[in-house]
């Protein structure tokens, strides 16, 4: 996925926005380049089993490296579909491919997406930049 | 970058898992200048240390390096030290403590406290102090193919120094000015390794040396992330963590580290009594099933009770198994026995090992 055409949440999720012919939204949602780069030697995800209800602003899983362990945000309400489960066999080389194979869950979006949240690819730059300081 | 007892410090330079593997397969050299150092020389110096510190100063030989402990008087660890015993070019013996960074202060404050002017200045008996912490920097250079790296760049025999043993020594590199500097077998690594003190206006002139000399042996500099993962592998306390002034050095299997038939100290009276007590808690290993990480704080638990809470976590890169030390009521300390650790909100089965995690090998046999 080109990451320009992605919305992102500060909190350093991405999420792709996609529509079925049956007029579903699906949410597929990974983590940032710029936030790979900053947790550095990952050791663990925790990613959730289908069926699970998220909420948008709410934790749906957890990554850990060496320093810290974060929670991971959703930014949709909705229900996870699918599940990358092999992200956690190669979380060391999570960042060569943070916006295609590594991606982490599909969620099935429940009502409107509110995007008011969530950043464009240029303005994500910017607070990525802030936050390098 | 991160601020540490009033430093500023890497967590890594590029990855801590790399940074420790090359320690342990290779070398690694990381800026330990936030470690407090104060000089103490005069007369009066061994006898005002030795009132002093949990351990025996009397019969350090020249080149000698101590573990030791500073207690409250109710026995609690103020703060643990490396003492070391030097002569300098004249010939004159002198002493350097080295402290912890995050204790500088509070040390500085507790021997100013126990060193009055009368005592001091007692004819024949002076004592002269220095806090030299901002005068010189301190490189650990450490892991197997450290004492190749440093044997080109220092006059002493490295190869027959011992472990725990230092000395005043001439820097041969070009960088150094010809400044003196001190060197010691020693480390928080748990591999073979050196530390050397250097004054600060060369430091950045040395290390960049080291760096440049290293390259070919495989040498990366290490930040305070991996500093903490090679520790922890190495079953080596860490004040803050496993230290504090609420615990004693029984609890911490640092009784070794207590005289206490020798000169009076703050606390000795009180380690008497305590070393004839069973323990409250004792420090353990633990190995977790889950690659989670209990971090400090964790609260560990056994046949539903809670017994006890972690000090560090981390993820081993050598074993890759999440590993803590812990405090745990001693019935259920002994290796092998099954505990559950919380980690933020969720049970982990966990096993009771014993310290160190990680030894190294015998081929690198110190002399």
């Amino acid at each position: 996925m080109n990451p320009e055409e992605l919305l992102f949440a500060k909190t350093h999720e991405w999420v792709q926005l996609s529509s079925t012919p049956q007029g579903e939204t699906i949410a597929t949602v990974g983590i940032s380049a710029f936030a790979l780069e900053a947790l550095t030697d990952l050791v663990f995800i925790d990613l959730p089993p289908v069926g699970r209800r998220v909420t948008a602003g709410a934790p749906f899983g957890e990554i850990e490296s060496v320093k810290a362990v974060s929670d991971l945000y959703s930014p949709v309400d909705g229900e996870v579909i699918e599940v990358n489960s092999a992200v956690a066999e190669r979380l060391d080389r999570m960042a060569e491919d943070p916006y295609g194979a590594n991606w982490l869950v599909k969620i099935k979006v429940t009502g409107q997406v509110d995007r008011s949240p969530l950043l464009s690819y240029a303005d994500y730059q910017k607070l990525c930049a802030e936050d390098a300081h | 970058m991160v601020e540490f007892a009033g430093w500023s410090m890497p967590v890594q330079y590029t990855s801590i898992i790399e940074e420790h593997h090359a320690t342990r397969n290779a070398c690694g050299i990381a800026d330990i200048s936030h470690m407090g150092r104060i000089r103490f020389e005069g007369p009066g110096a061994e006898e005002f240390l030795a009132g002093l510190l949990t351990r025996r100063m009397r019969e350090l030989r020249l080149g000698q390096i101590r573990y030791s402990l500073l207690t409250n008087e109710q026995g609690g660890i103020l703060d643990d030290v490396l003492v070391g015993y030097y002569h300098n070019e004249y010939g004159q013996p002198f002493y350097v403590v080295v402290v912890n960074a995050s204790n500088r202060e509070k040390i500085v404050r507790w021997i100013d406290a126990h060193l009055p002017r009368e005592v001091a200045e007692a004819p024949g008996r002076e004592v002269i102090w220095t806090d030299v912490t901002r005068l010189w920097a301190m490189f650990a250079i450490q892991g197997p193919r450290s004492l190749e790296l440093l044997q080109s760049l220092v006059d002493a025999d490295l190869e027959w120094m011992r472990y725990y043993n230092g000395a005043q020594v001439r820097i041969l590199h070009p960088a150094a000015r010809r400044q003196g500097g001190i060197i010691s077998r020693t480390g928080y690594t748990g591999e073979d390794g050196f530390e050397l003190s250097v004054g600060a206006s060369i430091a950045l002139d040395v290390w960049n040396a080291i760096v440049e000399l290293g390259k070919p042996l495989g040498l990366v500099p290490t930040g305070i992330g991996a500093r903490d993962t090679l520790r922890l592998e190495a079953g080596m306390p860490l004040y803050g963590h496993e230290l504090d002034e609420h615990i004693d050095p029984f609890q911490a299997g640092l009784g070794y580290a207590c005289y206490l038939e020798g000169v009076d100290f703050p606390g000795r009276d009180a380690l008497r009594r305590l070393r004839a007590e069973p323990p409250r808690a004792v420090r353990v290993g633990l190995e977790l099933a889950s690659r989670r990480v209990a971090r400090q704080g964790a609260a560990v638990f056994a046949g539903g009770q809670r017994i006890g809470q972690v000090t560090s976590g981390s993820f081993s890169p050598t074993l890759q198994k999440s590993i803590a030390m812990a405090y745990l009521a001693p019935d259920s300390a002994k290796p092998g026995t099954e505990v559950a650790v919380d980690v933020r909100g969720r049970l982990e089965p966990a096993m009771v090992t014993p310290l160190p995690f990680y030894r190294r090998s015998a081929k690198g046999t110190l002399p």
